[in-house]
């Protein structure tokens, strides 16, 4: 065990429980718990959405991915970036005029009809699932490597740590610890990058010459198709990423902690500055690990590579750079589980508790109550959960959270607020074709399928080809929306959707 | 800001099909889309075709800046364009807001008359 990287380890979390402690006092109600009763200024949330949203698999997956297979990670890296002008164009600033707490309020705004916000509440939570366990997942096996804890106590440390956050501390604890990893998570990256390209002698055309004999891949390493052979599966997988993200729902909740939707579109665009120098950055994280940690030694540590920025720190930096990124590794994980477990209990206590089985009437004491305990349960469920997928692919989970995002929610919520025809019904059988279809095509994909034993989780064919659904599940969340509404005898309310178009564009009437 | 919030959720009917019918308000979705929708559509046929050439083709491998290839000028042109329609709306949405006071300022006249 690395002492330093321990000792940082603590200080993390002690400063992340002050953090909690203050932010209790200050959470007495609902919208306290699930919005930070919406106090947070545009940089704050800005960069709390980056803190939210650069996970351990970008920090760490695709940095391991860029050093294994060169240009091919950077997909990745692109994907997750432009993705954030979907959601700065078509989602942030309706989200924010017609929601409150959760994505289904933003739906149900339209269609007052419990199966509508039903069924959207299960969206949320079967993204947040599955979003969760490949983080937990992630978290036990990278504590087990930078600090030699079993698995099991590594995931224990992590989850009851996300759940004291969002217990007591609620969004306000939550948003403060996502911006404080965000910032740690950028000034370490850009120490490495900084020392990277000094070894290059800041010279853009010497690292690129250098990278031609760094890898066993030899030139190949800077074109793509290393890592991505069959075309269809390519696009497939960058529709997912570029569309995946206006649907994640620990993004989406982000939009209400601000007061309004100019503040939502500013928080969007400081979100998308910071992401975006990240992600520049993980060039470097790559590179330089390709380099100056080797081929061998990354896949050595873990054959996925996502030990590759961590080694890296160490091999530029020795002990304190080491302990240090792997403190700030440890930290986006903590700040992407919260966040998480704040969206899928607000789905929980918000929807089917408050909205479904007390309609609306619990007293604002039942409701906290209820979202407290809703998050216990998450927290309890995802940590058995992780403890029962240890040897489950990360990536795998983390793909089947994107596709399920853009094939289940975002046809749904660009119908809320762009078809004037659009029913209850076409609301529900899109958000469930998208759901049913984007797990069945997973479940028949080589993630789960694999001839060779040990490779996926069963032994056999695939029946379906494709690693990622997207590109046949996202069209099939659009048509399921379109049928389900022609289909349907119900009428669209033409006044409430005159209504939804107003408030959508100008915040009339927000409660 | 909390004293205008209130003003609106009192105000127990709100007449959205005024606000839907007013000038201001017609003005206000023009606007929007002329500029949304040809911008959704530039961007997302910009990303597409980096994954459709890389895929089907090799063109992107040839040498673009010393040895860095146009697949790469391509990827980083990605940023550039993700940054500039950032500007770009940040800077449209401005004059959005504005004819969003005026709208809500029309329906507050409107809905006390």
């Amino acid at each position: 065990m690395n002492g330093l990287a321990f000792f940082l380890f603590l200080v993390i979390v002690a400063l992340t429980l002050v953090i909690t402690y203050y932010a209790s006092k200050r959470t007495k109600t609902t919208s306290d718990f699930y919005t930070a009763d919406s106090s947070l200024t545009g940089w704050q949330n800005g960069l709390a959405i980056a803190g939210d949203y650069m996970s351990a698999a970008s920090f760490l997956g695709i940095a391991g991915m860029i050093a294994l297979a060169g240009f091919d990670g950077f997909f990745y890296s692109i994907g997750f970036l432009v993705a954030y002008l979907v959601v700065l164009y078509i989602v942030a600033e309706p989200l924010r005029n017609l929601g409150k707490y959760t994505m289904a309020d933003m739906i149900a705004a339209r269609f007052d009809d419990k199966k509508v916000r039903g069924v959207a509440a299960l969206n949320t939570i079967a993204i947040s699932t599955f979003y969760m366990i490949a983080q937990l997942v992630g978290a036990g096996g990278l504590i087990k490597l930078l600090l030699g804890l079993d698995y099991i106590y590594s995931v224990l440390i992590v989850g009851i740590l996300m759940t004291v956050y969002v217990v007591f501390g609620g969004m306000t604890a939550t948003s403060w610890v996502q911006i404080i990893k965000a910032v740690l998570l950028m000034v370490g990256t850009f120490i490495i990058s900084i020392i990277v390209f000094a070894k290059f002698d800041f010279s853009i055309a010497k690292m690129f010459h250098e990278m031609k004999t760094a890898t066993p891949l030899g030139d190949a390493f800077l074109n793509p198709g290393n890592k991505f052979k069959n075309p269809l599966d390519t696009i497939s997988l960058n529709l997912a990423l570029v569309l995946g993200t206006a649907g994640l729902p620990h993004i989406l909740i982000r939009f209400f902690t601000v007061k309004d939707a100019p503040t939502a579109r500013k928080s969007v665009v400081y979100a998308t500055w910071v992401i975006g120098i990240f992600y520049v950055l993980t060039i470097f994280l790559g590179f330089g690990a390709a380099a100056f940690v080797g081929h061998d030694n990354i896949v050595a540590a873990d054959p996925a590579g996502n030990m590759a920025a961590p080694l890296l720190a160490e091999a530029l930096g020795g002990d304190f750079l080491f302990a240090f990124v792997a403190a700030v590794a440890f930290a986006t994980i903590l700040a992407v589980v919260a966040g998480l477990v704040l969206s899928a209990a607000s789905a929980f206590a918000h929807d089917f508790y408050s909205h479904i089985l007390r309609r609306g009437q619990a007293t604002e004491k039942e409701q906290m109550l209820a979202a407290r305990w809703a998050s216990v349960g998450v927290s309890v469920l995802s940590i058995l959960l992780a403890l029962f997928a240890q040897k489950m692919n990360v990536a795998f989970l983390v793909s089947l959270a994107f596709a399920v995002a853009a094939s289940a929610n975002l046809p749904t919520i660009v119908f809320t607020i762009f078809w004037r025809r659009f029913n209850t019904t076409g609301a529900i059988t899109g958000m469930l074709v998208g759901l049913i279809s984007a797990l069945l095509l997973v479940f028949f994909s080589p993630n789960v399928w694999s001839p060779q034993p040990g490779a996926a989780i069963f032994v056999g064919e695939p029946l379906f080809k494709l690693a990622n659904p997207g590109i046949i599940s996202i069209p099939l969340g659009f048509i399921g929306a379109i049928i389900g509404t022609l289909v349907s005898s119900k009428k669209a309310d033409e006044k409430k959707y005159t209504e939804i178009v107003v408030k959508a564009n100008t915040g009339i009437g927000r409660v | 800001m909390a004293v205008k919030k209130q003003s609106f959720a009192e105000q127990a009917v709100v007449d959205y099909e005024a606000i839907a019918q007013s000038a201001s308000f017609r003005g206000l979705i023009r606007e929007k889309k002329a500029f949304i929708i040809p911008a959704t559509f530039f961007f997302f046929a910009f990303y597409l075709i980096l994954p459709i050439l890389t895929s089907y083709s090799k063109v992107l491998n040839a040498p673009a800046i010393g040895p860095v290839s146009w697949a790469w000028l391509f990827a980083f042109a990605q940023f550039a364009m993700t940054w500039a329609l950032c500007i770009l709306y940040s800077k449209r949405a401005a004059k959005f807001d504005d004819i969003v006071e005026q709208v809500k300022q029309e329906a507050k006249e409107g809905g006390n008359a």
